[in-house]
């Protein structure tokens, strides 16, 4: 136990680990929603994320962008940044989608049991992963430019806070916001908690079932593909098998908040980034995950459904 | 009936798949006929062709192939073909790789495997089907500390290149201040021991996974110990990470790091600026200023600048090779070849001489150290013996 390790890096500790759990955060948030409708894990969530990490990073360096470029000016940066969001975005998105019209609809129509979609899930996932794998030789790629700037911009408390973390922190509580209206505020989110509540009475009252389920997964998509671009933009990164740890953590997120909860996914993926890092910290790298999932254990104990409980269809969401 | 039939046909299934896995293990004792000219045989690679440290073993493959291309070339009646076995780098795939190339008796040697956690892993079934290795490039000292018989190492082990590089850190870098990190791995946690025997104390350490991604907490450590250098022990997509991250977030020290991040991808990953001026060693001499005409046939065949090992996975390759020449066409026969064998390497110029253990003759063990300059590896020098 290293206490004076974690006192004296404190502030950075949290900072960084805000930052790394606003992207766990934004990739939670696709497991919560097909979780709340489905009542299913869509394990190929992690690769949703992952291609979006490809889309965002062959966008920029097709524009002519790569790392050993000098930073241009703000506005091309803003510029190629929202390039790379839409590939990613729409790449992300189109990939969930394409998951769930393969993998899942199918069995859905043929009232396959729960199992079924698990391993249609498992499957979905080795086939994307493995596609990328060999069309990119299982390479790990670091080809991306410094939009964001990771340089210090100002200190709070010890803590420097550089523009790339605003960024990812802001957006993601952003994304949160504008999804948290959107389910609690228009006629195609009350669609999405009314087949949540119950789907059976929803199909009764004119709810369109498989169209709020193509919903769900779209919406999921689009935010694992800005949680890919973030990710890109923090770690100017990616290979074939980067979702595959950040989907475990961000599934871990989801299931600490309370899975089927919009909010409990943000919370729950923020905390865990702060377990983490502390953890790192106290006593060493080498039990980060071996603590953070003490952490999780220790919280279902005494909340069995998570921080905030499963909640999408209900009031709460 | 319907369900009893399958039983039946399953039960069949199951005792002719049994039967044909005791044939193929029965075959792996057989020996190709002694004494004729056996024109078939296959020479074997194993080590990462995909993967995260893919950039290290393709050189290795190509240094390797070189070698039986100019062979095939002068004994164009009896030929020798490249097996490759690609684990990528990951010893939870190389049990099974293993077994295949045990089980595959035309494959008379072995060049690899790469990687020490996957030589770990496989020594064993080399050594039950008595297959001679030869590895180009795994350093970690505790592989040879078992009598394998089988086992043979074509460079210095971490046990020469770990001290030379705490030697540089401590004597050239003049650094007092230095944070070591390790990944964990059978490689990387070796090397990183023996550099921080030679520091004695250290600023601090913290060991790393395999596949992370995100250094944040250990990038907080080594800039709150004030060090001034730090080691690496581990391969090139984590150093490359880990060092990105580190300069990204205000540390301004020089990285040391060995063998395994001695590839032209760890720039790659970690872009020209945060690499500049990272020093690498490995126990080999620089493969772009090998002996003899190397590195034109190599750039002639592969159009690339050799890599780290290339010319030692060429040299060695070329002893199994002048072993099947000389008529050697079991394992058997192989293996006690390589152990009698003293010759020079003519791209390395290294005498390969094999101690009983099947290390390296030590008076033969060097250890260079490189330098980033300008987005590549440039060698830097030699660093003299302690």
């Amino acid at each position: 136990m290293d206490f004076s390790e974690l006192f004296r890096n404190f502030p950075e500790l949290t900072t960084t680990g805000l930052t790394q759990g606003a992207i766990y955060a934004l990739v939670a948030l696709g497991y919560t929603l097909v979780y709340g409708v489905l009542r299913l894990i869509n394990f190929a969530h992690s690769e949703v994320f992952m291609v979006g990490t490809f889309a965002a990073m062959w966008t920029w360096n097709a524009l002519g962008f790569n790392q050993n470029l000098s930073p241009s000016g703000v506005l091309i940066s803003a510029g190629v940044l929202i390039a790379g969001l839409l590939a990613a975005v729409a790449v992300s998105s189109a990939t969930a989608v394409a998951v769930e019209l393969t993998a899942y609809r199918p069995l859905r129509k043929r009232n396959a049991p729960p199992l079924a979609f698990l391993i249609s899930a498992i499957g979905a996932s080795f086939v994307i992963m493995e596609i990328i794998g060999i069309a990119t030789d299982r390479a790990p790629y670091g080809n991306m430019p410094e939009l964001v700037s990771n340089k210090p911009l100002f200190t709070i408390l010890g803590a420097e806070i550089t523009p790339v973390q605003i960024v990812i922190v802001v957006g993601a509580l952003v994304m949160l916001v504008g999804l948290d209206w959107f389910i609690n505020n228009t006629r195609l989110g009350r669609g999405v908690r009314a087949v949540a509540q119950d789907p059976d009475s929803a199909a009764l009252m004119g709810v369109n079932k498989g169209r709020v389920i193509g919903l769900v997964f779209l919406l999921g998509g689009v935010m694992a593909g800005v949680a890919a671009v973030f990710a890109n933009l923090k770690y100017g990164f990616t290979k074939f098998n980067l979702g595959f740890l950040f989907g475990l953590k961000a599934f871990t997120a989801a299931v600490l908040g309370g899975i089927g909860n919009l909010r409990g996914a943000v919370l729950g993926g923020l905390l865990l980034g702060l377990v983490e890092n502390y953890a790192s910290a106290l006593v060493g790298t080498q039990f980060r995950d071996l603590v953070a999932f003490v952490v999780l254990i220790a919280v279902l104990m005494f909340r069995p459904t998570g921080i905030l409980g499963e909640s999408l269809g209900r009031a709460r969401a | 009936m319907r369900q009893q039939l399958a039983r039946v046909l399953g039960g069949v299934a199951v005792l002719a798949l049994v039967a044909g896995g005791a044939a193929a293990c029965k075959s792996d004792d057989a020996t190709p006929g002694a004494g004729s000219k056996v024109c078939d045989l296959k020479l074997g690679f194993f080590g990462a062709l995909t993967g995260d440290a893919a950039g290290l073993g393709i050189h290795m493959r190509n240094g390797v192939k070189l070698a039986l291309e100019q062979y095939n070339k002068d004994n164009a009646d009896c030929k020798v073909a490249l097996e490759e076995y690609d684990s990528q780098g990951d010893p939870a795939k190389a049990p099974a790789l293993a077994t295949k190339a045990a089980g595959d008796t035309k494959v008379i040697g072995l060049v690899g495997p790469a990687f020490s956690g996957e030589t770990e892993a496989s020594l064993d079934t080399f050594k039950g089907a008595n297959l001679p290795i030869i590895t180009p490039s795994a350093t970690r000292p505790s592989l040879s500390d078992k009598d394998w018989g089988v086992f043979h190492r074509g460079v210095g082990n971490d046990l020469a290149q770990g001290p030379a590089a705490g030697r540089y850190i401590k004597d050239v870098l003049k650094a007092e201040k230095v944070y070591v990190v390790d990944d964990q791995s059978a490689y990387g946690t070796g090397l990183a021991t023996e550099v921080v025997k030679v520091l004695g104390t250290v600023a601090g350490q913290d060991k790393v996974q395999v596949k992370q991604v995100d250094f944040a907490a250990t990038v907080a450590k080594i800039k709150a110990s004030g060090a001034t250098v730090l080691f690496f022990g581990g391969y090139y997509t984590e150093a490359g990470l880990l060092l990105k991250q580190a300069k990204a977030a205000g540390w301004n020290g020089v990285m040391v790091a060995g063998d395994g991040v001695n590839d032209a991808n760890f720039i790659k990953v970690a872009g020209d600026a945060a690499a500049e001026g990272t020093v690498l060693t490995c126990p080999c001499a620089p493969a772009t200023s090998a002996k003899g005409s190397f590195v034109a046939d190599y750039k002639a065949l592969i159009n690339a600048e050799p890599g780290t090992y290339a010319d030692v996975s060429y040299d060695v390759a070329k002893i199994f090779l002048e072993g099947i020449k000389a008529g050697k066409t079991t394992r058997a026969d192989m293996l006690a070849f390589i152990d009698g064998y003293n010759g020079t390497g003519s791209a390395t110029g290294v005498t390969y001489k094999f101690e009983k253990n099947g290390e390296l003759d030590p008076t033969q063990v060097l250890v260079w150290a490189f330098e980033v300059k300008g987005g590549a590896v440039v060698p830097k020098v030699e660093i003299p013996k302690g």
